[in-house]
């Protein structure tokens, strides 16, 4: 059991993620553990994932495909993304794609190179739960959801954009 | 101008803390070299070959009276007591220390400036014509697009890490004077048949190591689906953009690998779910920032004021600035003013702070309180009556700015060189300067007519060599400065890439080049021929021949 930043709040988290050894292969875990795996290990062999005991959720590396997950997104309780390096920023797109694109409406997980500075856009762009860069503090990395209180853009977490409210809140509409 | 209401200066304030914190963070070690490099470039700070280097984004080139005093003061207070206009109309510092630069950050935000994603792999500071608004020839004054899409380009959450920079150019008029065919994405005013204003969407141009000109992958973009479009543009680059290696990194890569059909094609594909969205720009929102462009308090002026051509006639010295450094306004009876920066002797670009006080007041007691940066690296006072100009050209003079070159081959473009850039292989502004004395004489220089003369310390190109009717691009051999030199480059509607003439010349030989080329040019040249114009009739070949000629 480790703590994770989930909705804004630290909580111990039993999910594991499966990462593949410079062989290829994936750790053995016994069959009742709740296991993130890779996407291309996931598209292998969907149905022995699936029928496993413990639940199974996916991660996905950068230049995975989301499109390619449309027809199963309600078939997971969670899906992580993978930000092996802070500044790839595919994961973002990622996001934005599995959220407002495919719909996906279960918990979005980041996973990686992520803490204190980079979690308030992830949040954006509709990320929810958060596992925290070894040796990075989660008390800081939850600080750094308030660092902005206002933003421009359209987002998953706020669709309408600043421009649009400004014009209702604060101007007649012309 | 724009005006911060109370978001926006909430947003900058956000910003001047949280960075405040992420160099706090750095210097107490709680943050590695490698994490905090991005985080600092985005706010415009590299470290540099003297000190760190701090580049603060003037949006679009417009700067109010206040806020260029406020540049004089940081000018004064954090450095040396100057500042360097860029060819992406923004300002650099050269000797910040790092510490103080929150401190800086906290000074531009009282006065609706930041540094916020002037450098690093994000969008950049968003560039369009110094003259939007009084230009004779505009469609659409682009200002208003120029905010809002400034506005969606901050701090937007999915692409503050994108494979490497990316710079949005807008242009309202016919004739494009923002360069839109070397951008990143260049937007650019058209009118449909119906009457209807849109943009013609032109992706992958850029200069750099491996300059090219832009592809245009729609030919008429709606104005209400602009952001929409940009966000499919920069996600499919975000997503595909090569990330293995810097130098491949920028879009006009990934487009010239898909080709631009197969690129255009995957963005209107992504644009498919964006379209309509809530974040299309209904006419109420365009309306909004539109008011704050609106043409200020003219006055009912006829052209040509006695007082004025007077002057013209019995000053010949006046006639000539006026000729070169001032141009025509929609508004009878203005004109804008081209302060020059290019005065002999003084890097090009560079403007002390007392010249910024100066210009403050100028603008004030003549203008609106509105100054332009020219992506040449010159200072407008965009709106100026015909009957001040002879009392502006004095003030101007005894400021070291009537230098009467705008446009002549003297007003080079020219980025800081070996002198401040760690990047660099050469010095550019003694090259520069060795150049513009040279080229003194003022009837010789006015009769050499319009050339575009454009100089990069390294093939980053940040002084667009490759667009310069001539172009120097200071290159490293065995350790020493040596120069190449490029002809036939053009920005605007025939944006062209310039060739390189032949092998690079010694830092002595580059203005003995230089006067090869201009002698061969004027023998040359037919009727009132500009350069560019008789090197694309005559070719690179006797310019070769000329320059290259052994001596006898
Ligand atoms: S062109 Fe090269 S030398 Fe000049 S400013 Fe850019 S990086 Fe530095």
């Amino acid at each position: 059991m480790r703590s994770i930043i989930k909705d804004g709040q630290v909580v111990t988290d039993s999910w594991a993620v499966l990462r593949p050894d410079e062989n290829g292969k994936l750790p053995e875990v016994a069959p009742e553990r709740d296991v993130i795996v890779p996407f291309s290990a996931w598209k292998a062999e969907p149905s022995a994932w699936q029928n496993r005991a413990g639940q199974v959720a996916v991660w996905l590396a950068p230049d995975d495909e989301p499109g390619e997950l449309a027809g199963h997104l309600t078939s997971f309780p969670l899906l992580a993304v993978d930000f092996p390096a802070f500044t790839d920023g595919r994961g973002y797109s990622i996001g934005r794609l599995l959220r407002e694109r495919y719909h996906y409406r279960g918990e979005l997980r980041a996973l990686g190179d992520v803490w204190q500075d980079l979690v308030h856009y992830l949040w954006q762009v509709g990320f929810n739960s958060f596992e925290i860069k070894e040796g990075k503090a989660l008390e800081d990395a939850l600080k750094g959801f308030g660092t902005f209180s206002e933003r421009y853009h359209s987002t998953w977490r706020e669709p309408e954009p600043l421009f649009r409210r400004r014009n209702t809140n604060h101007k007649s509409v012309a | 101008m724009y005006r911060y209401d109370e978001v926006d200066y909430r947003i900058v304030r956000e910003r001047v803390e949280q960075f405040r914190d992420q160099t706090r963070r750095f210097l107490a070690g709680e943050l590695s070299e490698d994490e905090f490099r991005p985080l600092r470039l985005m706010n415009g700070l590299y470290i540099q070959r003297h000190a760190p280097m701090f580049r603060i984004a003037i949006p679009y080139g417009h700067l109010a009276s206040r806020q260029l005093r406020r540049l004089a003061h940081i000018a004064r207070t954090y450095d040396k007591g100057y500042g360097h206009f860029t060819t992406r109309q923004n300002m650099q510092f050269n000797w910040p220390a790092l510490e103080r630069v929150p401190d800086i950050l906290s000074e531009l935000a009282d006065v609706e400036m930041h540094s916020i994603q002037t450098s690093g792999n994000c969008v950049r500071n968003t560039t369009t014509d110094a003259f939007a608004g009084v230009a004779a020839d505009e469609l659409i004054d682009p200002r208003p697009y120029c905010e809002i899409i400034r506005q969606w380009s901050t701090l937007h959450p999915e692409f503050a890490f994108l494979p490497r920079k990316f710079k949005i150019a807008v242009s309202g008029s016919v004739d494009d004077r923002a360069a839109t065919l070397v951008h990143d994405v260049g937007l650019h005013v058209v009118r449909a048949a119906d009457g209807e204003i849109g943009f013609k969407v032109i992706v992958g141009g850029g200069l750099g190591r491996t300059p090219i000109v832009g592809e245009v992958i729609r030919e008429f973009l709606p104005t209400r689906h602009i952001l929409t479009y940009l966000d499919a543009i920069l996600r499919v680059y975000n997503r595909y953009g090569r990330r293995d290696n810097k130098f491949k990194a920028r879009i006009k890569i990934l487009v010239k690998a898909l080709t631009p059909q197969g690129f255009a094609a995957k963005v209107e594909d992504e644009w498919l779910h964006l379209k309509d969205g809530a974040a299309t720009l209904r006419d109420e929102d365009v309306a909004h920032y539109a008011s704050f462009f609106g043409a200020p308090a003219y006055e009912t002026l006829s052209p040509n004021p006695e007082a004025f051509t007077a002057k013209l006639a019995e000053d010949r010295a006046f006639a000539r600035w006026v000729e070169q450094n001032t141009r025509t306004h929609r508004q009878p009876g203005y004109r804008s003013v081209v302060l020059s920066l290019k005065k002999t002797g003084v890097p090009p670009g560079d403007i002390t702070a007392e010249q910024m006080e100066a210009v403050a007041d100028w603008s004030e007691r003549f203008g609106f309180g509105e100054v332009r940066v020219a992506h040449e690296q010159n200072v407008i006072l965009p709106d100026i009556k015909e009957s001040d100009l002879y009392e502006v050209w004095q003030l101007a003079r005894s400021q070291g700015f009537a230098t009467p070159n705008i446009g002549l081959l003297t007003d080079i473009i020219c980025c800081p060189g070996g002198d401040f850039c760690s990047l660099a292989n050469a010095r550019s502004i003694p090259v520069a300067e060795a150049i513009q004395r040279k080229f003194d004489d003022l009837d010789y220089l006015h009769d050499l007519g319009e050339i575009d003369c454009n100089f990069s310390g390294c093939m980053n190109a940040c002084g667009h060599h490759h667009i310069g009717n001539i172009g120097i691009l200071g290159v490293d051999k065995n350790g020493e400065e040596w120069y190449q030199i490029t002809l036939g480059g053009s920005q605007g509607n025939h944006t062209a890439i310039g060739k390189v003439i032949g092998p690079s010349f010694a830092q002595a030989d580059v203005p003995l080049a230089f006067e090869k080329i201009m002698n061969l040019y004027v023998e040359q040249r037919q009727d009132g021929e500009r350069f560019i114009e008789t090197v694309r009739r005559i070719g690179l070949e006797p310019f070769k021949e000329r320059v290259y000629a052994k001596h006898h």
